[in-house]
This record gives structure tokens, sequence and C-alpha cells, in this order.
């Protein structure tokens, strides 16, 4: 026992003592904390694995260049597992070590967490998740959704829909299959003012978690309602099912159009492969496939280490995702230290930084990206990628659907 | 608690029962509440208080859990919808009629009681592995009702701010301010506890967790003390989900979730059923440990690990601990953290001597 305590001692003393060194070391040298929260082990660890990666290369990418006017981005990262008290937990870490920014990851914890980073006056980004009305920089000053939130996807979806449809959906049938859960729901509005103005049925089907049973509903749309068009919105696990229920039931997946969360290589990989969800389309909020300069400099970062392309690469969707969200993170730094001359700068200069982001577009991986103090949510933009060939291909260039009913959706809500 | 008792002989059935069983159990405890209320909030800063915010709702929910499960021998494992009972009925309260905390948060805690006793009804005829899944039934109704009833959910969301709660114009809304306001709610969860189980409700409680018929025939009324101890437990669950509205300022039932009703039941099973340290050390242990175990992996494994491999590795290494922690601390001590401390106690009050 006595020798099991003092060597556990040993290696409590000699990591302080590193740890100590570590941070001497560190100190050196001008420097600022990105808080980054991540699901790695929890029911969306399919995404979290990929994404968070994708984030900490770029980061990478940028120290490796010098960092940002000399100073060095440090990135903490801690898994929540989807869970909310973990989140409050990381986030005063974060808060803890000085950081100025913060990634969040998953709607219940955004939520939870929307208050306390306003009083802590540290910017958080939900980038295609959480709050679609946190768009509105006025009521959510500190809160950025940072790319399409759900009310611009279901407008994005419609929007496609119309177009794949002739131009006009009048007398049209839509199907909305959907994860039955807040976030599922998030876009009913929408689309139901969309229904009305549009001129087309809206029927919606829900799928109960964790949404690997859906043959009843499957069936439902492709037997009984016999839909020209499904939108798909659905997590996890559950747009692999759903590829594989309609394909076996026979419906064209050319006439399925999912939300950003059903939209990426595992879950056509899950569903049988490219060949099977051929014609699939997917709404995007990032760049997809490696066809960016800026990968090409992450892969060249590692190749000078002598290291091979990291696999996570090859989900190119989630992984780009990753990117994106470091890539917005590191521009809104640039803004805050050209706003503060070099000096160090704080969670409200990020916040500043982050409203003053224009045409941000790294190389085609982002959209024509474009922050403002009232609109958080940069536009809204989205694309289509259709599953073509064995690959993610570009159908629909970046645009906006219906940004004028979103805007007045979120300045209703903003009065209720 | 912590000191060491010789020559205590006790003739009385009230001294047995007694809150402090030596008085020098009173010192004990003011040298805890100074340490409490004075020390630990001036000493540790914002971040560790946090954690301790977070341990402090737990032990609430915990001790719940523990009065139904380890003093009555019924299983819940709906406890976490009866959180969000509490959560739901709080914020509604609070923001349609602009209710202070000292109103939300009893209002709460009767709703979940309320909700408990209709969900603990099935325990007067079934028990054991029947009532567990009746009550996991429970929760999944009242999970799917809140998610489709606007009025209660306050819209698609499912997910309403709560404002900090306010004492004489005096908000809580630092962490250290929450340190007070959540630390004020576990001191009176464990005292009502302590209080509760050597009173005659408590006994009664465990002659029906002992045998049930027994106890009927000794004159127990079963149906009433089955079904008070799920209204107490479940009061505790809402005023703990309560706390936790107004520790996030906003009240949403995927906090509440089936995987929140496993982590409590863990939680008084690691520490010790049937007892209110137990729940404690349980709520502590289980709170406590995954935050440990990142900050130990993070440089132990940077001793054999690059940095961008560590997050890979990190994750599952630290579940697969936590996970081997759990079985190895109940194959120590099946009954728990409680039972373990008192023996480490028992072993060091004869010590040196073996016995």
């Amino acid at each position: 026992m006595l020798k099991f305590v003092k060597s556990w001692l040993g290696v409590a003393v000699t990591t302080g003592v590193m740890a100590a060194g570590a941070s001497s070391a560190l100190a050196q040298q001008k420097e600022v904390v990105f808080g980054l929260q991540c699901d790695r082990t929890g029911p969306t660890a399919l995404v979290g694995t990929v994404i968070c990666p994708g984030f900490h290369d770029y980061i990478d990418l940028v120290n490796s260049k010098g960092g940002v006017d000399g100073y060095k981005i440090k990135v903490i990262e801690v898994d929540t597992e989807y869970k909310v008290p973990p989140a409050m937990e990381a986030h005063e870490r974060f808060k803890k070590d000085g950081e100025v920014i913060e990634a969040l990851y998953g709607t219940p914890q955004t939520l939870a967490l929307t208050k306390k980073l306003e009083e802590d006056k540290i910017p958080g980004t939900s980038p295609g998740f959480g709050n679609a009305v946190a768009a509105d920089g006025k009521r959510f000053p500190y809160l950025f959704p940072i790319a399409a939130t759900y009310w611009s996807q279901a407008g994005a979806a419609v929007e496609f829909v119309k177009e794949k449809l002739g131009g006009s959906l009048k007398g049209k049938k839509i199907a909305y299959l959907f994860y039955d859960n807040p976030a599922g729901k998030e876009p009913l509005p929408i689309l139901n003012t969309l229904a009305k103005q549009q001129g087309f049925e809206l029927r919606t089907f829900a799928v109960p978690a964790p949404g690997i049973e859906m043959g009843a509903q499957v069936l439902d749309i492709t037997s009984r309602y016999k839909p020209d068009f499904v939108i798909a919105h659905l997590f996890g696990r559950a747009p692999s099912v759903s590829i594989k229920e309609l394909k076996g039931k026979g419906y064209p997946l050319s006439k399925v159009v999912s939300f950003v969360w059903g939209s990426a290589e595992p879950d056509i990989i899950a569903a049988g492969g490219y060949a099977v969800a051929a014609g699939y389309n997917t709404l995007q909020f990032a760049g997809v496939g490696e066809d960016f300069p800026v990968l090409k400099d992450i892969v060249a970062m590692y190749k000078k280490e002598g290291k091979p392309a990291p696999k996570e690469m090859e989900s190119s969707v989630y992984y780009n995702r990753g990117v994106m969200v470091a890539a917005v993170h590191v521009e809104a730094l640039r803004n805050a230290l050209k706003a503060t001359g070099g000096k160090t700068p704080t969670g409200e200069d990020l916040r500043n930084g982050l409203q003053q982001i224009k045409d941000f577009t790294l190389g085609g991986l982002v959209p024509p990206l474009t922050i403002t103090p009232t609109d958080h949510e940069g536009g809204g933009w989205c694309s289509v990628w259709t599953v073509k060939g064995g690959k993610l291909v570009k159908t629909k260039d970046w645009y906006q659907g219906f940004r004028d009913v979103i805007e007045k959706q979120i300045a209703a809500d903003a009065k209720s | 608690m912590f000191h060491r008792e010789a020559g205590v002989f006790k003739t009385t059935y009230a001294a047995d029962m007694a809150l402090f069983p030596l008085p020098i159990a009173k010192w004990t405890v003011a040298a805890l509440a100074v340490l409490f209320v004075a020390v630990v909030p001036l000493v540790l800063g914002e971040y560790y208080l946090s954690i301790l915010n977070l341990i402090f709702v737990a032990i609430v929910g915990a001790l719940g859990l523990n009065i139904l499960v380890g003093y009555t021998g019924q299983i819940s494992i709906g406890h976490g919808a009866f959180m969000s009972v509490g959560a739901y009925t709080a914020a509604n309260l609070a923001v349609n009629f602009g209710l202070p905390f000292w109103i939300t948060l009893p209002a709460g805690g009767l709703m979940a009681a309320l909700i408990g006793v209709v969900v603990g009804t099935p325990s007067l005829r079934i028990k054991g592995l029947y009532l567990a899944i009746a009550t996991l039934a429970g929760q999944l109704i009242i999970e799917w009702t809140i998610n489709h009833v606007p009025a209660i959910s306050g819209g698609y969301q499912a997910s309403i701010q709560v404002p900090r709660p306010q004492l004489f114009g005096f908000a809580f809304d630092s962490q250290s301010r929450l340190y007070f306001f959540l630390l004020f709610f576990a001191v009176i969860a464990i005292v009502a506890t302590l209080n509760l189980v050597r009173s005659r409700i408590g006994r009664a409680f465990v002659a029906v967790r002992d045998q049930d018929i027994a106890a009927e025939i000794i004159g127990i009324n079963i149906f009433r003390y089955k079904l008070l101890s799920f209204a107490i437990s479940s009061f505790y669950a809402g005023v703990c989900g309560v706390l936790y509205t107004y520790y996030f300022g906003i009240a949403n039932y995927e906090q509440f979730q089936l995987i929140v009703s496993i982590d409590y039941l863990a939680m008084i099973i690691i520490g010790g059923l049937g007892s209110v340290l137990g729940s404690i050390l349980g709520a502590i242990f289980i709170t406590l440990l995954p935050i440990v175990l990142r900050l130990l992996l993070v440089h132990v494994g940077s001793l054999f690990f690059d940095e961008s491999d560590l997050a890979n590795v990190l994750s599952g290494t630290r579940l697969a601990v936590f996970g081997a922690l759990i079985i190895f601390f109940l194959i120590v001590e099946p009954e728990g953290l409680n039972r373990l401390w008192r023996n480490i106690r028992s072993y060091f009050r004869v010590w040196p001597f073996s016995y």
C-alpha cells in the first residue's frame, strides 16, 4: 500500500514540476486562449471526433505560421459527453484559464450557457445548432450562430425544393421527417409560414429518439402521403436509417433534402455506401471535399512534420466545419487585435471582432460570411451537395433561402 | 463524523437517536460551517466554486433518491423526469407570474411530489424490476408530455429562460454568489434528511424496505408510507431541478433525460444505499471523478502522446477508467463509499493495535 502511495506521489510531483516548467516557458510568449467544447464520447461522438481535430489542425496551422500578430493561440478542449453540467464546468475552466472566445457544442449546452456567456462577456459560437433567434445580435450580444440556423436551413431547403420542382410550389406536397426533440421541431414555424406563403401542403412525420426505428413513418410517407419532396432533419444514426428506409421503400433519393446534421460521409457510408445513397441531397454550411487551399496547407504542415495527413480529413463534411469554426474564431482575433493595436484582447474585443467579419470566404470553404452587430448568423448561407458518382458534388452554390421570411420571424420572436 | 469516540454508552433510545451522538460533534459541525461559509468561498476561485455548485445540486437530488431507494427500498428510474417537472413548474411561475425563487422553489418541489406520487402508485402492487420499468415509463411519458405541450414547454424550443434568483434586490448572478444560494439549499436538504430518517417516518420507511409484510403487521400503513416516500423523494428531485434551472438560467428538458436518472442511481449506489453521508459522497464522486480524471490524464498522457493524439486517446480512456473505478470501489466495498469510510474510521479507532 505504502509503495503504491509513494509511486503515485512520484507521478504527482513530476507532473506538477513539468506543468510548472511548461507554463513558465509559455509565459514568455504572447498567447490567447480559445475554449473548445467537444462531444467525443457522447451520443453525437460521430460529429465531435471529426469536428474537433479540424478545429485543432487549423489553429496549429495558424500557430505554425507564427500565430496572429505575434500571438500564439492555445486551445483548451473539454469533452462534455453532450451533458449540460460538464458544459458549465468546461466554461468555468476556460474562463479560469483566460479564454477570449468559446466554441460551444450542442443545443441544450448552448441554451444553458447563453446567460453565463453574456455575464462573463465571452463570445460563444454555436454553428448550425442552438437557438435560431440567437441570430438577433441585439437580444443575444454574446452568442454567435456564425452559420445557417435551423430556420435558415428550413428556408434554404424549401428554396431548393422549389427550384427542383420547377419554380412553383403551388399545390405540391412536402413531407417533413424530423427527430422529435426541440432541435427537430425548431424549423416548424418557418416551414408553416412558407407553406402558407408558397401554397404547398406540409405534413410532419416525427421520429422518436433514438431515431433508429422509422419504418412506420417512412411507409406512411412513401405509400400513403406520396409527397413531391421530403425534407429530413435528423441526428446521430437516424439519417443513415432514413436513407436506407426511403431507398428500401422505393422512394427516389433525389427527392430528399437533408438538413446539415444528416449530410456527412459517415451517414452515407452507414446507409450502405455512395451507390445506395446516390441522388441524396444535403444542405451544407461549410464546403465539402479536400479541394480547398487551406486544407492543402494543413496537409503540407503535416508533411513538414513527417506525418501523413490526418485520417479525419476523409470525413470532409465535419472536418471542414471544424476548420471553418476555427477560421472564424481566428478572424475575430485578427479583427480584435487590429482594434486593440496589439494589446492583449478581451472577450469583449473578440465579440467586436466577430461582428466586424466581412465577406470572409477562406478560399470557398466558408460562405461569403458577413457578421454584423445585428446579424450574428452571418447571412444564413447554405449550399446543396448531392451524392453522385461516389462522392458529394456541389449542385447549388452558396445562397440564402427566403431571407425575408426568416428575418421577419426573428423580429416577431423578439417582440413576443 | 470526524472524531474518535471513547467511553460512550448509550442508555436510552433518545440518546441513540440524537442528531449529535457526542458533544464534540457540535464542534465538528461548527468547524465545517466555518469552513464552507467563510473559508472556502474566500480561498477558492470561481472555477472551483462552480464545481462545488454542481456538487451541491447533485447532493439534493441524490439525497432524495436515497430516501426512496436506500431507505424505503423502492426503485425509481424516473428521477430525471421529476427534476424536469420541478424545473418547468418553477420556470413557468417565475416567467409568467414573476414570482421570486422562494415561492417557485417549493412550488416546483410540490408539483414534482404530486407527479411522483402518481408515478409511484404502481409501487403498491409491484416491486423491484417491475417497479423499475413502471417508473421508466413515467420518465418517458413526462419527457414526451413536456416536449409536446407548448403550455408547459413554452414553444418549439422547449426551453424557458429564467431570471437569476433575487433576494431583497440582491441577485445571485456569479458563481461565488450562486455558491451561497446552492449551499443553503444543500444544507437544508442534508439536515432535513438526517432528521427525517431518525423520525417515526424514517423508521417506517426502513421497516417497509426490510420486509413490507412484517411492517404491515406491526401497524405501518404501507399504502401511506410508500407513497409518502415517493412524494418526499420527488420533492427533493423537483427542488434539485429548480436549482439546476436557476443555476443555468434556463429550464430545458434535455438536461433531465434518462441518462440523468441513471447517473443519480449510480451516485447513491456508489455512495452507499440508505445513508445520508453516502449520498453526499456519491454526489461528490460522480461529479468530481470525470474532472479529476481529465486533469490527471492530461498530465500523465502528455508524457506518452503528443498533443494532437492526446485528445483522441483521452476521452475514451477517461470513460474506461471511470467505469473501472466504479467497479473497483464496488468490489472493495459493495456497500459503498459510506461503508468504506466507516471501515477506515473503525480501523483508526484502535490504531495502532489490531483490536
